[in-house]
Formats: structure tokens, sequence, C-alpha cells
């Protein structure tokens, strides 16, 4: 090992100046959604722990839980659960060295966005019956 | 000029410092909660909404309290170890330490409390007989 030159090298292209794809705005998501549903998990854990404490308490919580509100944010980290649920099975799939062609990936991230709404749906249903 | 060969710097446990340790319990985790996620969600929907006799009931019974004992073991470690992915993208330094102590914290009070909800409904399901 002689000298070592600092040789110019091309700078990777920023995220801002990439055209928005499927294969990048899934895995994206991936990332949201599996943070994002903490939201509903420390509502959840707080309408658990209301549960075991008072009536008046539980009042209290459960009337956050239920409100609008509570309506939204479960909502959504259902979808959201969901979401991380579809993707991460493609990621296991992925990993077994499969679907990774860029055509498959792309397939599979509607696969995650349009199974997620479903599932969200079906979800709903189901509990409301 | 670092004296360190290409291959010297490949070998061992790379820039992680832990190798493939943390895909590889991401991925594991994140089968045992493929499994448990959908009967836990109907047990919680159908559960949320109820009045506290119901709920407590329905936690203090064996299968929803023991899924959803084992949801929040598994599923805030997952989450704590989650989070280390974008913080090592975003954050570093100190800080992003911090904040990966913080997450793993925050995963760790939040599974307590649970836990500690979970416990109290049984002991309670106890007295009242359920």
């Amino acid at each position: 090992m002689a000298e070592v030159k600092q040789v110019e090298r091309p700078l990777s292209p920023h995220l801002q100046i990439y055209r928005p794809q499927m294969t990048s705005f899934s895995s994206i998501m991936t990332r949201i959604t599996g943070n994002g549903i903490i939201v509903g998990v420390l509502l959840l854990v707080w309408w658990l722990l209301a549960a075991a404490t008072s009536p008046a308490y539980f009042d209290f919580v459960n009337a956050i839980a239920t409100s609008w509100f509570g309506d939204l944010v479960f909502t959504l980290s259902l979808l959201g659960v969901w979401y991380h649920y579809l993707a991460g099975i493609r990621h296991l799939i992925w990993d077994t060295g499969r679907y990774m062609d860029i055509k498959t990936a792309e397939m599979l991230g509607w696969v995650c966005i349009i199974g997620s709404v479903v599932l969200t749906a079906l979800t709903l249903i189901i509990i409301h019956l | 000029m670092r004296y360190l060969t290409d291959r010297k710097r490949a070998v061992g446990k790379g820039a992680s410092g832990t190798g493939t340790e943390h895909h590889w319990w991401m991925s594991a985790s994140a089968v045992a909660l493929a499994f448990m996620i959908p009967t836990w969600l109907f047990i919680v929907g159908t559960t949320l909404g109820a009045d506290q006799q119901t709920v407590i009931s329905t936690f203090a019974s064996p299968f929803p309290a023991i899924l959803t004992a084992l949801i929040v073991i598994v599923g805030m470690q997952h989450f704590a170890k989650g989070t280390e992915v974008w913080i090592e993208d975003y954050v570093h330094g100190t800080a992003g330490k911090a904040l990966k102590i913080a997450m793993h914290s925050l995963a760790y009070v939040i599974m307590a409390t649970a836990l500690y909800a979970l416990g109290k409904m049984v002991f309670i399901g106890l007295l009242l007989g359920n």
C-alpha cells in the first residue's frame, strides 16, 4: 500500500432528485409504519392500565380510546400494522433470494399497499360483526 | 493512512460490529409476530369499546392474557431494535446512542406497564371468580 490517492468519486444522487419509485416508496412506508404504530400501542396500553386501575380512571381513558381521536389512532395503527406485516413478509421472501427483480419487487409493493387496505377493511368488518 | 488491508476490514463482524445478529433477530421475531398478530388484533378489536368488567374478564382469561404478554414482550423488542435502523441512518454519534437508549427505554416501560396491567387484571379476575 503506497500513496492513498484521493480519487474524485461521483456523489450518489440525493433522495430529493430521485424520481419516486414504488420500491423506494414501499421501503420508506415500512419504516414509517413500523415506528408510527407506537402511537396506537401507547393508547392501547394506557387503556389496559386504566382497566386495571379504577372505574373512574377507566371511564376517562376509555372515553379517549373510543372517541373520534381514538378511532383515528387505532384505525391508522391497524392500517400500519397490516402494511408492516405484509412488507415484513416481503422482506422474509427477499431474504431467501426470490422475487428480487424490479418488476416483481414493484408488484410486491402494490401488494403491500392494496393488501393492507383490504386487510384493514376486513379486520374492521370482522370485529364489528 | 490505514494499515489494514481490505480483507482485514471485511472479516469478522463487519461495520455493524455485531455481524448479522440484528438482522437475524428481526427476522426471527417478525415470524413470531406474524403468527400471533392476526388473532391478537381480533381479541383487542372485539374488546375495545366494551365495559370495564368485560375488558378485565377478557384479559384475565388465559389465552388473551398470554397472547397479549407475548405480543408486548416480542413486539416491543422488535420495535426497539427496529428504531435502531433509522437512528443509524439519521442521527450519529452520542445523540444517536442516546436516542437508541431512549427508544429501548420507552419500549421496556410500555412492556412493563402492559405486563403490570395484565397481571392485575388476572388477579382481579381471580377475585371476581372468572
